[in-house]
């Protein structure tokens, strides 16, 4: 090849590869950019998990903490209230929570360790609002068997916060990791299983 | 005074060697040859550019006395409407300036619909004022979080929760979004940033885009036709009129109409009876509080329809992602040669008036609580709102169009 003459074959190879090259070191420099955006240090510690005392919910009362920021609904049921879980099975889009999220602890017909202590993630599983609580029967429309009712754009939950149907909330209530760390005590955001079969047996 | 006129003379001369001063000049305003015909519909490019002037500005001010903190927001707002000079009216003028900025882009639209100004060859000046379009409302709905009252925090918790309805990733992708695993002062700062700094700087590049390609292909006008194709010996159209004097003067008359509807909403009502601002952000955000009855800013309510008429999660939300993306197929979607309403048919005529029915049905709507009749409604509002676009080139290719004159009418 004379000196002058351009190889432009050898010139595209450079030029593909060192785009290649230089693609990968743009995507890796990109990336402490965009992993920035996640939970800082900071935040995840502020995100610790929280005590509470639940001796002085009353049956049928609701407490609700925040933990990680979001409202934590810790209920106290009653009796009728768990009754009432069977009797609006039909109506529900997920009744045995298959799709929605709960620790396996929680993955029973009452969606918790004890029965009567339903410990719930207060945010509507549509676009986030705080559910409101409609413990009493028939309060929010003829036939309603307490739950919650998110008033945003009307999702209904029953009394284990499992969704209705026909409503715009597609899975049942978050049920968040926790524990009892006494009889009235439970730690949320929390299950390491060293203790978390206590309240289990109850 | 000849000797000064020399002096800027030579002063110009020795720029112009350096860097092209005259030819932008002549270029965009002096030998920028828009059409003669330009009516009331054309003063909304112009409208636009000064609004986002007057938040540029404006919102330079407020950061000053800003603080982007969760603990700081609410205060550092009531400190600047009661301590600081004039603070007030930087701040009425920014929170009014953002809904008018809506108003003046939406009429600036119509107008692209009413004169087919996305049609061949102008369809990248549409495509660029779409992304400058859903820039406005990025920067709508970051700037929307800084006041941090109930209704700021509540808006930004549903939008964001919009993205959980991408499946698989979508809940590790709202707490990358968010930075924290609810709304927080961590989402707050960094929405900060993209307000002040990230989105305007797009915003700023994508608006010298769309003037770029607006003067590389030559302004429409109401009669839809190009006035290039009619020339004098020099290469100038006839029908063309330099944009500066002639139209920097008669769109600065209608800054003067502007400003005196707009101060008068500043002065006047700039909560404009809760549409402009929303009387729960008058209270600090409370995470375990939502507001009785959660509506989005005026601006934000077609959509916000759309998305609660559909009775699933992520259908509901790529519907109203559809129903803004959807503008963009614009061009494509229009079969018909004729681009002014005036030669256009009855079906373009029509279709056009039941679609701004349902768009401001849609509007009403997303504003109100979801009643069952109510959702019936915004149902079929944004059937017909669906049915423009996708049945639009059905309707265009057999549209029974007028002749198009040769030459501008008025």
């Amino acid at each position: 090849m004379n000196a002058g003459e351009m190889d432009t074959g050898r010139r595209r190879f450079l030029t593909a590869t060192a785009s290649v090259i230089g693609g990968i070191g743009a995507a890796c420099a990109a990336f402490p950019f965009l992993a920035s955006w996640a939970p800082s240090v900071k935040a995840r510690a502020l995100g610790a998990p929280v005590e509470v005392d639940i001796s002085k919910i009353e049956p049928g009362q609701k407490l609700t903490v925040a933990w990680r920021g979001q409202p934590i609904f810790v209920v106290n049921r009653t009796k009728e209230e768990l009754n009432s879980l069977s009797i609006v099975t039909p109506e529900l889009r997920d009744p045995l929570s298959r799709e929605s999220v709960q620790p396996s602890y929680a993955d029973n017909i009452y969606r918790s360790i004890k029965p009567d202590i339903l410990v719930l993630i207060g945010i509507c599983t549509h676009l986030g609002c705080v559910p409101l609580y409609k413990p009493e029967i028939g309060s929010l429309e003829p036939g309603w068997e307490g739950g919650f009712f998110c008033p945003c754009h009307g999702s209904k939950y029953d009394m284990a916060g499992r969704v209705y149907k026909g409503v715009p909330a597609p899975l049942n209530l978050v049920v968040p990791p926790y524990k009892f760390i006494g009889d009235t005590q439970i730690l949320i955001g929390d299950d390491s299983p060293a203790s978390a079969t206590q309240g289990g047996a109850a | 005074m000849q000797s000064l006129h020399a002096l800027t003379r030579s002063l110009l001369g020795w720029v112009d060697d350096r860097f092209p001063l005259s030819k932008l000049w002549n270029e965009h305003l002096a030998r920028y040859y828009a059409p003669k015909n330009f009516n009331f519909w054309y003063y909304f490019g112009s409208l636009a550019l000064f609004v986002l002037a007057s938040q540029i500005i404006t919102g330079i001010w407020l950061a000053m006395s800003y603080t982007p903190t969760a603990e700081g927001a609410f205060d550092s707002i009531e400190y600047i409407m009661r301590d600081v000079p004039w603070g007030w009216l930087l701040r009425y003028l920014h929170s009014t300036g953002a809904s008018f900025f809506f108003i003046v882009v939406y009429l600036h639209m119509f107008r692209g619909m009413l004169y087919g100004s996305y049609k061949k060859p102008r369809e990248l000046v549409w495509l660029v004022g779409m992304f400058i379009f859903m820039c406005l409302m990025a920067e709508a709905f970051f700037g929307y979080l800084l006041p941090w009252g109930n209704m700021s925090f509540w808006g930004a918790q549903v939008i964001t929760s919009l993205f959980s309805a991408i499946p698989y990733v979508g809940d590790a992708l709202v707490e990358w979004i968010r930075g924290d695993y609810n709304i927080t002062g961590v989402t707050l700062n960094r929405f900060f940033s993209l307000h002040v700094i990230a989105v305007p700087l797009v915003f700023i590049g994508l608006v010298l885009a769309h003037i770029l390609a607006l003067h590389e292909v030559g302004s429409n006008n109401p009669d839809g036709i190009e006035i290039k194709k009619h020339t004098d010996a020099k290469g100038v159209p006839l029908d063309g009129i330099p944009l500066h004097p002639y139209y920097t003067v008669k769109d600065l008359m209608g800054v003067v109409v502007f400003l005196i509807i707009f101060l008068a909403v500043v002065f006047f009502a700039p909560d404009m009876w809760g549409h402009f601002l929303e009387a729960p952000n008058f209270e600090p955000a409370d995470p375990l509080k939502t507001p009785t009855h959660i509506a989005p800013v005026w601006y934000m309510t077609p959509y916000y329809a759309i998305l609660r008429a559909i009775p699933n999660k992520l259908l509901g939300v790529l519907a109203m992602g559809a129903s803004i993306g959807v503008f963009f197929f614009l061009p494509w979607l229009d079969r018909c040669p004729v681009k002014s309403i005036r030669y256009r048919g009855l079906s373009y005529k029509i279709a056009l008036a039941v679609f701004v029915v349902s768009f401001i049905t849609l509007g009403y709507l997303g504003s109100n609580p979801p009643t069952p009749e109510l959702v019936l409604l915004a149902r079929i509002c944004a059937l017909v709102y669906f049915l423009f676009f996708l049945l639009m080139p059905i309707y265009t290719s057999f549209e029974s169009v007028k002749p198009v004159p040769e030459r501008v009418t008025d």
